[in-house]
């Protein structure tokens, strides 16, 4: 199990693997934002718990296809079904990776963006914890959509379909912690809220995407 | 004395979108025996095998194979470009519970290229590197489909001499392949004989079957 989190790392971090480009569009929507909102500090400020959660989860969103396309292409996908891992292991393992890779970079990289946007000094804490916690849910159920979809070519858009709606409650409990904290408001619910959620989707979507690659392996 | 079979494949009926291709195949498979099937393109080997390889459930009949499973070796080599010769095989090793990928880059002429990443390798190369993965996953039991393609003479006189030494170290291969190996341990079988019928055609609901 290990050699194929050591495989999926290596392979992102190489040429072509796609490593920055989620940190590249992050700091492109932080950057483009103020332009777009107008330089009023306070204006800035009221929105940037917000605007810095959905653009981590937009980031993350860009690299999900390739969780299991590009192993479907290459016949690497049969290989493992047929390997003595379960193919729910290989999964939960694929969403490890691809949270290294993407969900834990973005939330260390948030702080320098909070700054591009005014955020509120007592909000960065709050903000960076509740990626932390939030965001291997992202990774989870993105898992569970390029599972779904690995059979198709081109399945990026009915990836995107189905997965932004799974996305909306770790959003809202996400970007409300990071408003509260951002406003010296108490935060534990809304972040308890969000690890039950992350711990749910890694406890019960392993199962439903090896499901779902079985059948499109057939 | 007959050896336990390493794969028994009984009555078994494959087929991709509830359309059946071959239907009622059987055939044993004991160590160190070859099984090489012949047919014409599209007849339905690729399904069977990987039916054999668990990739896909049987439609009828029953497939029993040996408790560590089958090592399958299809079109796709599953190498990945960016890594080299060498972290393409330790990783299929690692996986498979194992560490030691000299042996399999000796017997696919590999060494001189292990450290070379895989994007550029040539066509036969990679399948060449696709059959030493073969070796590192120590099973028994191969599926080999069409496991020449693109391999020049040579190549495939180091296949036929390495998929000889397995066999007679107790294991056993089904492949499908339009060229004669020289294995002369191996039978063959025309799956073309088998080919199901449309009227023998199970009913079954191509929603339904996505479900089973």
């Amino acid at each position: 199990m290990w050699a194929l989190l050591i495989r999926d790392l290596r392979l992102a971090t190489r040429a072509g693997g796609g490593f920055g480009l989620s940190l590249a569009f992050f700091l492109i929507v932080a950057v483009l934002v103020p332009f777009g909102v107008g330089p009023k500090a306070a204006t800035l400020a009221l929105i940037a718990p917000g605007i810095l959660w959905v653009g981590a989860l937009l980031s993350c969103l860009l690299s999900l296809d390739r969780i299991f396309a590009l192993d479907r292409e290459d016949g690497s996908l049969d290989l493992l079904a047929t390997s003595p891992i379960p193919l729910e292991g290989v999964v939960g393992i694929k969403a490890l990776a691809h949270w290294l890779t993407t969900g834990l970079p973005l939330a260390a990289f948030t702080p320098v963006l909070g700054v591009l946007l005014n955020l509120p000094a007592a909000g960065f804490g709050p903000l960076v914890l509740s990626l932390l916690i939030g965001t291997p849910a992202l990774s989870m159920i993105g898992a569970f959509g390029a599972a779904l979809t690995v059979g198709l070519k081109r399945g990026g858009l009915l990836l995107s379909l189905l997965v932004l709606p799974l996305y909306v409650p770790s959003l809202i409990f996400g970007a409300e912690a990071a408003r509260r904290g951002a406003e010296g408001q108490e935060i534990l619910t809304p972040l308890l809220m969000q690890a039950g959620i992350s711990l749910g989707t890694i406890a019960l979507l392993p199962f439903a995407a090896a499901a779902a690659i079985r059948v499109n392996l057939r | 004395m007959t050896a336990e079979p390493l794969l028994s494949v009984a009555g078994v009926t494959v087929g991709r979108g509830g359309i059946a291709f071959l239907g009622q195949v059987s055939f044993d498979l004991r160590p160190g025996e070859a099984l090489v099937l012949r047919g014409p393109n599209g007849v339905g080997k690729t399904t069977l095998l990987r039916t054999i390889a668990g990739l896909q459930p049987p439609m009828a009949g029953r497939i029993v194979m040996a408790e560590d499973g089958a090592a399958y070796a299809g079109h796709a080599d599953g190498i990945k470009a960016t890594l080299t010769v060498r972290e393409n095989l330790l990783f299929w090793a690692r996986i498979h519970g194992r560490s030691d990928v000299a042996p399999a880059l000796a017997a696919m002429d590999l060494e001189a290229l292990a450290d070379r990443p895989a994007q550029n390798l040539s066509a036969g190369q990679k399948r060449r590197l696709g059959l030493a993965r073969l070796l590192v996953t120590g099973r028994r039991l191969w599926l080999l489909d069409e496991p020449t393609v693109s391999l020049d003479t040579r190549s495939v006189g180091l296949f036929a001499q390495l998929a000889r030494a397995h066999l007679r170290s107790g294991g056993a291969a089904v492949m499908a392949t339009h060229i004669d190996l020289g294995l002369d341990e191996a039978r063959i079988l025309d799956v073309s004989q088998y080919r199901a019928s449309a009227m023998a055609m199970p009913a079954t609901d191509g929603f339904d079957e996505a479900f089973a």
